[in-house]
């Protein structure tokens, strides 16, 4: 069965002064209702990769190359009209900045009723009738009320739900999450978090979640692929991917990670930053600081190697490893 | 004050029992609205706020975002004036015995925002040597201290010292702020969201090289931060503040095993899980922590707390003593004879224990 986001070789290159190798070959396929989450660190490419997807990159200045296939369609190949069918209506997006997403001088109710009769050429009341199910769906409570509230008048957790109402109401098929979480205190995170999760299986969509904290990761996703220096540097089952870390980098994000991390001890941090993305090492970008590196991790193009079945870690030593080990058995 | 002054610490005055830092009875409130049609109301953003920071330690101040715990910081070095209470730095107050001044140069800070912090137009040599040149360092002395401390916070000062901010990386800015800090020789560094804007891989490099500095320079550490992680593997003392107050405090161990505040509880029970097999199935509480603006009366929490009854909207609990040493709990679950009818019973008098029928 063809999956329904299947993104091959993705590359985005963004031109100017410096060209900005932000996507490096990145391959995705995500199955209908399936969660992937998007681990990794800023400039990693986890934002690009969602932008791309929805092309919403600026066209003058990027260069993509690969394809990006969504329900079957070519989405480098739309033209303008048809992307504004597919934003919104096959894949839509929630942001980290609910302020930022929302148009300050429109009512919540009003925003979401014109993002329905844009996509459903039905009536304004049809539209109002939606957006009053989507405030319930969100758990907005008095959803009547809030219909006709702006933006500024709601507090942040409130915001964050009137978003995600929004960027569901015309049942995507895939919705991409960038950070929606991050801004949010403590005790509002955990709520948004569980919402998604449940609005996820009610309504069967796919979820793209980019995020740079492993426990977001691991409360909401089915499966991990982990991103440095615009690659997919290992991906495969939540499970999987959390217990048997495999990539250096993996492993190096796993253990530096405080939690859990005991008082007095030292914390194994990786050494070092991430590369420069207009000045991106021959071979493997991880290299300079990998404490596993050989000489041939610096040249030529680092293939993916699959640990088991849908596990796939993109590590030279890692495939020595298991070579070895297979040569053993 | 000689050259010397400005490159060793202040002396150490009350002794190793006397606390470093001591806030008695901080409080600030703002003043918003009050437009010709709006009703004046007021923010209660530090309310009657008491604690001890004991000299080589680290005490933890979480929360969430309005519950004042960077307003304390902003009121202990001085960049906002209290409307009440006092800073009391080793045995003496500032603004009275210690002058502000003095104070600054024994309290120090760094922000969350790297790049704001920095002067764009400075270079990383001049930032660091900035602050004591003003304090009466001869130039050529302030700049060989400042490479010495790009040496000390990991960055090669061939490499760096002549770079400007926009130049380097969040992780590399963040360390210039520690280094800039530690230019005036402090003995307490405030240390406000220090690592919360960094990446991971780095945030684990400053915490390290942070507690490194502390044990090297002999510091004492206020470490302001909404991330319980990162609270507990630095701090020995924990401060928990909700809506302008202290709602618990204790020993870093006593607080993440054996809190006792429901606010507390919420806030550990809503950490994200790092278990596949154990996700987070229920939220512990709904709802926005509520505006400063005009809190809730009583108890501030008894609008999101599952155990609240009539008591907690009339009476605000006191700070009592709870389970080990030093900790210690507002809640009216915890006070004896509150009102509350989960308070444990009064305990008795002496009298009564002394004259026991026989």
């Amino acid at each position: 069965m063809t999956p329904l986001v299947d993104i091959r070789d993705l590359s985005v290159r963004f031109t100017g002064e410096r060209t900005v190798h932000a996507l490096n070959g990145v391959d995705i396929a995500l199955a209908r209702g399936e969660v992937l989450g998007l681990l990794g660190e800023s400039g990693s490419g986890k934002s690009v990769t969602l932008k791309a997807m929805l092309r919403m990159l600026p066209a003058r200045r990027t260069v993509i190359t690969g394809s990006i296939n969504v329900s079957g369609r070519d989405v480098l190949a739309m033209d303008e009209h048809e992307l504004e069918g597919m934003r919104g209506g096959v894949v839509s997006m929630i942001f980290q900045e609910a302020t930022l997403a929302l148009d300050p001088v429109y009512t919540i109710g009003d925003q979401i009723a014109e993002t329905y009769v844009r996509h459903h050429d039905s009536s304004w009341a049809q539209g109002r009738q939606r957006a009053l199910e989507m405030l319930d769906a969100v758990r907005i409570p008095s959803a009547k009320r809030r219909l006709d509230a702006y933006p500024h008048e709601m507090s942040g957790g409130m915001r964050q739900r009137a978003m995600i109402a929004l960027a569901l109401s015309c049942s995507p098929e895939v919705l991409l999450a960038d950070e929606p979480t991050t801004a949010l205190d403590a005790t509002v995170q955990i709520q948004i978090l569980l919402l998604l999760r449940e609005l996820q299986r009610e309504m069967g969509m796919a979820v793209i979640f980019v995020t740079h904290d492993i426990g977001v990761a691991v409360e909401i996703s089915d499966r991990l692929a982990v991103m440095y220096a615009g690659k997919i540097v290992e991906t495969g089952p939540l499970r999987d991917v959390m217990r048997n870390p495999s990539h250096p980098y993996t492993r190096g994000l796993l253990a530096s990670t405080i939690h859990g991390a005991r008082k007095g001890t030292r914390l194994e941090a990786i050494p070092g930053a991430p590369p420069r993305l207009d000045q991106l090492p021959q071979g493997c970008a991880f290299a300079p600081r990998c404490s596993l590196v050989g000489a041939d991790c610096r040249d030529g193009d680092i293939a993916v190697v699959p640990r088991s079945d849908r596990h796939a870690v993109r590590c030279l030593r890692h495939a020595a490893e298991q070579e070895a080990r297979s040569a053993v058995a | 004050m000689s050259e010397t002054d400005v490159l060793t610490p202040t002396a150490d005055v009350g002794g190793p029992q006397q606390p470093l830092l001591e806030v008695k009875g901080l409080s600030k409130h703002f003043a918003v609205g009050g437009s010709m049609f709006g009703k004046r109301s007021t923010v209660r953003a530090v309310d009657d706020v008491n604690f001890a920071v004991h000299k080589g330690e680290v005490l933890g101040i979480v929360g969430e975002s309005g519950c004042g715990k960077s307003t304390t910081a902003r009121l202990i070095i001085g960049l906002i004036e209290p409307d009440a209470g006092e800073i009391i730095l080793d045995g003496e107050l500032v603004g009275s015995t210690v002058s502000l001044r003095d104070m600054r140069r024994a309290v120090q800070m760094v922000f969350q925002d790297s790049y704001a912090s920095l002067n764009p137009r400075l270079t990383i040599e001049d930032t660091i040597a900035f602050g004591p040149t003003v304090h009466g360092l001869a130039a050529d002395k302030a700049h060989a201290r400042a490479r010495d401390l790009l040496a000390k916070v990991g960055l090669d000062p061939a490499q760096f010292a002549q770079r400007y901010p926009h130049e380097m990386s969040g992780g590399q800015r963040q360390r210039i702020n520690i280094a800039r800090a530690l230019a005036l020789a402090p003995r307490l560094v405030i240390l406000d969201e220090a690592v919360s804007a960094l990446d991971k891989s780095v945030e684990a490099q400053v915490l390290n090289l942070l507690i490194d500095l502390k044990d090297e320079f002999g510091l004492t550490y206020l470490f302001i931060s909404h991330d319980l992680n990162v609270v507990r593997f630095i701090s020995d003392k924990v401060v928990v503040m909700y809506l302008g107050e202290i709602v618990e405090a204790g020993p870093v161990e006593a607080l993440f095993t054996d809190a006792r505040h429901p606010y507390t509880r919420a806030l550990l029970a809503a950490m994200p899980s790092h278990d596949p097999d154990a996700r987070t199935q229920e939220a512990p509480i709904a709802g926005d922590p509520p505006n400063p603006i005009d809190p809730p009366p009583g108890c501030r929490f008894h609008t999101r707390c599952p155990f609240a009854e009539a008591v907690c909207s009339e009476n605000a609990p006191r700070l009592t003593a709870t389970g080990t040493a030093g900790h210690s709990t507002a809640c009216h679950m915890v006070e004896p004879a509150s009102g509350h009818t989960k308070a444990p019973a009064p305990a008795p008098a002496e009298q009564e224990i002394v004259e026991c029928p026989t």
